[in-house]
């Protein structure tokens, strides 16, 4: 039993079944990042826990209380919105004390939480402005003060980064990580940024089509993909997955691919297991960093696998630069380091590090190895 | 607003500009000439007007005839001017515009931010009221105010102008309100705020716009409105059906120049709430129909 539990909770509208059978438990303390491509149903599950959606069947609790059917206000959560969502009318003080006013807080106690939670968020001097007179940064800090000031058990966040220019997204971002390490307050973050979800989060919860596709920790996610969308998903840029094909050389399992000119190239497993599909046809996912040049390549790694292939486009992007090659008919990122010498249309050495190499079946796109 | 209008601005000479200005003009003085016209001939004694030129001005200036036209003039059978029937009015008014208006918004806010099945048709039927002709209703609707009880008295003219109000005033709030982020009362739900404490903190004060188009909307409709006052007036006739009283009397000598007065009286309040809110008038059109 978590601090929040989602047991066997799903949504339909009408027929339509948008949520299948989602089961995710939230420890106290845990910031939880929901992520998926639009309409995948994130927000959908966020707008139940908060109450704002009703559920169709199945639970959802928070500190062993089922909240089926309970109103949004008397669940002691708070929500912080995509666009915020502040009360034009209201100054910002009033706008982060309008939730203890609901609930019959005295003006003195109110008047306390409001001083903690500015000084915390840095809004001593705006309280008496209007939303309307606030930068982008400062309305979402006025949001998350205003989910603060009440305390509550959950704090759900419906991608509150979105509205925010690039730069002022991963100041926030920053600035939402601290707070979590400050305040070790749950949280059910909702993004469909895959970076956000990698960055801020203890676990995530990788969504599509109504199903949560994988559950685990920023590292399980991003190393042992459950499938081939969490693979693509997460990452940037995504994960290179080329067909192949595995062979036994005495026992020892290869896999078959083919270069950009036709030739076979053979890349040794690092997992022995993959002997079981001698002969058989599966799907290789190799991250833009696991294929490098030689020199860059992973030195804790137990094996690395070199070949010649030539390079279609490169792409400095100043930390570091991309080249795009051709294997298996497919094209590949690779990821050098910013300094390598490279052109366009040069034959040049990759070496791949099988051990982060990921494997699936090419028919149900489901992880075999590792 | 004045940024863009600068850059749609069409470059013209100055000949151009001055025949615009002198075509302006020429419109401006043709629309003003009957209000010339209803002044002057207020401020001037009876035979002066009989018998001399409609648009000169008054050789002997004189406020007599607004005296007369609001406290002493005929209408009807009894001498007692304008001022009772003013009256009437005000008490008509600002009840039925007060409570249209607040419906409309109430029935524009739940129309849009607490959805329902068959809201749209709702809204509709709603809508539909507004095209509804005066004419066809008087029938059922005497019947209505005379079965409960209403008949000839300044609440049953409040309802009926509320019952055809409503459909205009929940048209403008309702497409005013769908401009509205939904985000905002769920945020107001969460912090613990129910539907009508919603309504009053969080919907209300960012109404201005619109509430000013409905006021002055049902204003003038209910201060001008003829035939319902004259149908169920009864014996608290509104302004406009004592105006027709005292204009049209067979009796006796025409009194033209209270006539005159008394007509700008009737049409005085509705100049004074268009001079007062009208230059919200026009943002508030736009802010509702733009997004809505």
């Amino acid at each position: 039993m978590g601090f929040l539990d989602i047991s066997n909770v799903t949504k339909s509208y009408g027929t339509v079944e948008v949520l299948h059978q989602v089961d995710i438990n939230v420890e106290e303390g845990e910031f939880l990042v929901l992520v998926g491509p639009s309409g995948c149903g994130k927000s959908t599950l966020l707008n139940m826990i908060a109450g704002l959606e009703g559920i169709t069947s199945g639970d959802i609790s928070i500190k062993g209380r089922v909240m089926n059917g309970v109103h949004p206000s008397n669940r002691n959560i708070a929500m912080v919105f995509q666009s915020y969502a502040l009360y034009p009318n209201m100054t910002v003080g009033q706008n982060m004390t309008f939730g203890l006013e609901m609930h019959g807080v005295e003006k003195s106690k109110r008047d306390v939480a409001l001083k903690d939670v500015a000084k915390l968020l840095q809004l001593d001097q705006l309280l008496d402005r209007k939303p309307g007179q606030l930068s982008g940064g400062q309305r979402q800090r006025v949001a998350m003060g205003r989910a603060l000031v009440r305390d509550p058990d959950v704090f759900l966040f419906d991608e509150p980064l979105s509205n925010l220019d690039a730069k002022l997204r991963v100041d926030m971002r920053t600035e939402i990580k601290k707070l979590h390490e400050k305040l070790k307050t749950t949280i059910v973050y909702v993004t469909h940024d895959q970076i956000e979800a990698l960055t801020l989060s203890t676990r995530i919860a990788v969504m599509n089509g109504g199903y949560v596709q994988q559950l685990g920790t920023p590292k399980e996610i991003y190393d042992t993909p459950a499938n081939l969308f969490v693979a693509t998903f997460m990452g940037s840029p995504a994960m290179n997955v080329l067909p192949a094909k595995v062979s036994t050389i005495d026992g020892v399992p290869y896999a078959q691919i083919i270069d950009g000119e036709g030739q076979p190239v053979s890349l040794r497993f690092s997992q022995e297991n993959m002997a079981d599909w001698d002969g058989k046809d599966i799907l290789l996912g190799i991250r833009p960093e696991a294929l490098t040049d030689p020199e860059g390549a992973d030195r804790k790694s137990t094996n690395i696998a070199t070949f010649h292939n030539a390079i279609d486009v490169t792409e400095p992007a100043g930390s570091d630069t991309f080249v795009t090659t051709t294997l298996g008919d497919a094209d590949v990122i690779a990821r050098l380091r910013a300094d390598t010498d490279v052109a366009s249309g040069q034959m040049f050495e990759f070496a791949v590090n099988m051990d982060k190499a990921v494997v699936f079946d090419p028919v149900s796109e489901q992880r075999i190895a590792p | 607003m004045s940024i863009a209008t600068q850059d749609t601005d069409v470059n013209t000479g100055k000949i151009a500009r001055t025949f615009i200005y002198l075509v302006l003009l020429v419109f401006a003085l043709f629309y003003l000439l009957p209000f010339f016209v209803m002044v002057v001939n207020s401020l001037k004694p009876l035979d002066e007007i009989t018998g001399g030129n409609m648009m000169a001005l008054p050789d002997k200036w004189t406020i007599q005839p607004w005296l007369s036209a609001w406290s002493s003039a005929q209408i009807g059978v009894e001498p007692t001017g304008l001022k009772p029937y003013f009256v009437n009015s005000i008490l008509m008014v600002v009840p039925a515009v007060a409570i249209s208006t607040f419906l409309g918004a109430l029935n524009g806010y739940v129309l849009t931010k607490w959805r329902f099945k068959g809201d749209t048709i709702l809204f509709g039927l709603l809508l539909f009221s507004c095209f509804i002709p005066f004419q066809i209703v008087l029938i059922p609707m005497a019947t209505i105010l005379g079965k409960i009880g209403l008949a000839g008295s300044i609440p049953g003219l409040v309802l009926v102008h509320v019952v055809y109000g409503v459909g205009f005033t929940t048209l403008y709030y309702r497409n005013y309100y769908a401009a509205f982020p939904t985000e905002l009362v769920r945020a107001a739900m969460m912090d613990g705020a129910g539907f009508f404490r919603i309504f009053w903190r969080i919907m209300l004060p960012v109404s201005g716009p619109i509430t000013v188009v409905s006021v002055i909307w049902q204003f003038t409709n209910v201060w001008n409105d003829f035939l319902f006052g004259a149908s169920f007036g009864g014996q608290s006739q509104p302004m406009t059906v004592a105006l027709n009283n005292l204009v049209q009397s067979s009796t006796g000598v025409k009194e033209y120049n209270v006539h005159f007065a008394g007509a700008i009286l009737a049409a005085l309040p509705t100049l004074l709430v268009y001079i007062v809110a009208g230059r919200y008038f026009v943002r508030g059109l736009m802010a509702g129909s733009v997004k809505g």
